[in-house]
């Protein structure tokens, strides 16, 4: 329209006679001018007003496309699922089927370095979504590579709402024992457990029960908690029994040295009574025999954890400093042969006073790759067998528990392409079994599917 | 055993004792939040900010340190939409704290009250640590902190209703002042109209999109996965075909692929602040966009 007006103002001053004077000329192409200005500002002022509308469309756009975005079944409510795929090629000098920890009791849990050859390792399902505004939920199924068992790893509830610090853990969960213990083994830095949580735990206790914490509301990080649980597991047996089967206390303190630097030091103490805790030894005669422990265990443990970090970004070069150091007392009496298989089933006291510890360091050095080294020490202290000190029985009737100090160096380096996928070969020289070192080599993969994880400290 | 639990009881009511600021506690995630909120709550609030300019905001870990601060805060501002993924579930269950959980007032997910970008039509993990929900970076867009801005002094003026008045004006003031900013940035960065950007992350998106940059690549093959060597040869040659006026990376990432790109592609390359304390200017919100404007215009020289 104004284009028009335009033109015809153009040829009404082309069709101008000639003879006009040169005054009234001028004063037409002035008025030109001024109309033709008019016009672009009209132009310019429409071009806006388009410009905005389009702006204004493509804002609605893209909010009714984050509108629409938005999960709108019974779904948009399922809890985040999480799966790890692990797998294992393990090379191993020794036969994994006699391995054992000298001078310790054994433990029944799943201590040994797994089969040789290639094996598929633990797999795990994990749920967990917030049950409502006051409680969180997780579970974590294990499922074994031999089809034979889908266990309980973990599956517990946790309190949101509670306030000044408190928060209650109730269902099976990694025990607040020491630190690994309650990190799931596809975060470790080694592919297997410490020795000292092979022979104090059991590889790793979880435990059915209750746990009660509280943070400090200090500006230095302090807690303070307590679990309370049936003691299905190794240190304790399962007790038919009302009450509390075991109960473990513990405390950290925590905080930052500059930017760089995050550490966490804790204690805890596990105190449990186990009754006819087995185990197979083979005595003096040659003769297999299965022999049990009743009394208590009390089960001591400083942690410590240091990780550095240039400016606290640890994208790029990392170092990860990690020690616990373990000592348990356990006082009761022991029974030999409890099935009358050798020499007659003879119960009487038994004492020990046994330590352990390790230390690993594990340094990112470039944005994808780690590496780090282990060193493992057990002690076996003191045991006192009345059944060998009364002359009953002799030392070689328990073989198993001969004074030895097993050790263990490891070193590992991983590739994680991403956060959620992580190749590592490690080595290891194994003296846990007197005499007899073991060469273990381990490949392994660790992937995790779906949900994104969060790991603990 | 029982004289150990007595002395940490001790211990424990000691520090129950503890004279405890009157401020408002406020925990931002990420600095600009911190800045947003020291702006809007003056000195009747107490800011930490969970990460600094020079971290990664994906990757750092719930150190005890943010354990012991989450455990004591009033009020919670992060940017969500997954960024946060890693580290904030932890912290918030460990917290013991229910003033900053989901859905109380004390919990600002600041994404939530934006217009956000790049929401992914596929969602799958081949295409590197995408957010299902959309682009998290979402404080580069001047227009954003004002959205924000809004909603933080909503929730101080919940929270603390005693000083609901100060809040409010104090939210007109920076909210006065931001618009001039606003005006005023709009100007400076008319040059920037158009001009091609290579990103380190896909972190500066939204004021690649409030000046109207265009986004020629990125640094990191796919988003969080580091730059490689035949992803970085792969773009020196579409630089040569196409080139960028300019890299850029944030105070948090590695400098030397932009600096291999700069040198292979002869493109200009340059460390943005990011967020608050990225550089000596980036003060606070105002200095973060006065220098990230200022910085990419040098470069256009």
């Amino acid at each position: 329209m104004h284009r028009n007006l335009c033109c015809a103002v153009a040829l009404a001053a082309a069709a101008f006679p000639a003879h006009a004077q040169d005054s009234e000329l001028s004063k037409m192409r002035e008025a030109l001018r001024q109309l033709q200005q008019q016009v672009q500002q009209l132009e310019k002022r429409l071009q806006d007003a388009e410009k905005t509308a389009s702006e204004a469309e493509n804002t609605a756009a893209q909010a009714a496309a984050q509108a629409s975005s938005r999960p709108q079944s019974e779904s948009a409510l399922n809890p985040g699922i999480s799966a790890i795929l692990n797998g294992v090629y393990a090379n191993l000098s020794k036969d994994p089927n006699t391995y054992r920890i000298n001078g310790f009791v054994p433990t029944l849990g799943e201590v040994s370095p797994g089969k040789r050859g290639f094996s598929l390792g633990e797999s795990e399902l994990g749920f967990m979504a917030n049950v409502d505004h006051m409680f969180r939920g997780t579970l974590i199924a294990s499922i074994a590579p031999d089809n034979s068992s889908i266990g309980v790893e973990e599956g517990y509830i946790q309190t949101l709402g509670l306030s000044k610090g408190f928060s209650i853990k109730a269902g099976r969960f990694f025990s607040g024992v020491g630190y690994q213990n309650q990190i799931h083994a596809h975060a470790w830095d080694f592919t297997d457990a410490p020795l000292a949580m092979k022979a104090f735990l059991g590889n790793q206790l979880n435990e059915d029960g209750v746990q009660f914490k509280w943070v400090a509301p200090t500006s230095i990080y302090f807690d303070l908690g307590v679990e309370f649980g049936q003691g299905r597991a190794f240190p304790a047996t399962e007790r038919n029994k009302n009450g509390v089967g075991s109960s473990n206390v513990f405390t950290h303190l925590g905080g930052d040295i500059g930017e760089s630097i995050a550490w966490q030091a804790g204690l805890s103490y596990l105190s449990t009574s186990p009754r006819d805790r087995t185990f197979d030894d083979v005595d003096s005669l040659g003769t297999g025999v299965t022999n049990s422990f009743s009394g208590d265990s009390k089960l001591w443990v400083v942690d410590g954890v240091l990780k550095w970090s240039p400016d606290g970004n640890p994208t790029y070069k990392n170092f990860k400093l990690q020690g616990e150091y373990f000592r348990r007392k356990e006082d009761g009496s022991l029974t030999y042969d409890t099935l009358g298989q050798s020499q007659g089933t003879m119960t009487d006291g038994y004492l020990s006073k046994q330590s352990g510890w390790y230390l690993q360091g594990v340094y990112q050095f470039l944005p994808q790759w780690r590496v780090g080294y282990r060193y493992d020490q057990l002690d076996s202290g003191t045991t006192t067998l009345d059944l060998v000190d009364s002359g009953a029985l002799t030392a070689a009737d328990f073989p198993i528990l001969a004074a030895y100090k097993p050790k263990r160096n490891t070193i590992m380096v991983d590739w994680n392409p991403s956060e959620f996928s992580r190749l590592r070969l490690q080595f290891a020289r194994d003296y846990a079994r007197m005499g007899e070192p073991d060469n273990q080599m381990f490949l392994q993969y660790i992937m995790s599917l779906g949900a994104h994880g969060a790991h603990r400290f | 055993m029982e004289t150990i639990f007595k002395v940490c009881l001790g211990l424990g009511l000691g520090i129950l004792a503890w004279p405890v600021s009157a401020a408002l506690n406020v925990f931002a995630c990420e600095p600009e939040w911190g800045a947003l909120a020291q702006e809007l709550g003056g000195d009747k609030v107490s800011v930490v900010s969970a990460t600094t300019a020079k971290q990664d905001p994906h990757r750092i870990e719930a150190r005890p340190s943010l354990i012991a601060r989450i455990r004591s805060a009033d009020l919670l501002i992060c940017s969500g939409s997954e960024l946060e993924v890693g580290w904030l579930p932890l912290l918030l269950t460990q917290s013991g704290n229910d003033r900053i959980q989901q859905g109380s007032p004390g919990f600002i997910e600041a994404s939530q009250y934006v217009v956000k970008l790049e929401i992914p039509k596929v969602v799958d993990r081949s295409l590197g640590d995408i957010h299902p929900a959309g682009n998290p970076h979402v404080h580069l867009d001047p227009r954003n902190i004002a959205k924000v801005g809004t909603v933080v002094t909503e929730r101080l003026s919940e929270i603390d209703h005693a000083s609901a008045d100060f809040y409010r004006a104090r939210s007109e003031s920076f909210g006065k002042r931001w618009q001039e900013a606003i005006q005023r940035w709009q100007q400076r960065a008319a040059p920037l109209k158009g001009v091609p950007i290579v990103v380190y992350h896909k972190d500066m998106s939204y004021f690649i999109s409030w000046a109207g940059m265009r986004e020629a690549g990125s640094l990191e093959p796919k988003p969080g996965i580091p730059p490689t060597p035949t992803h970085l040869a792969e773009l020196v040659d579409r630089m040569k075909r196409n080139p960028a006026k300019v890299v850029v990376y944030s105070a948090y990432n590695d400098p030397r692929p932009a600096e291999f790109l700069s040198q292979r592609a002869n493109i200009p390359g340059i460390m943005l602040p990011y967020t608050v304390g990225g550089t000596e200017k980036a003060k606070d919100l105002f200095g973060l966009f006065d220098d990230t404007i200022d910085r990419l215009l040098g470069m256009l020289k």
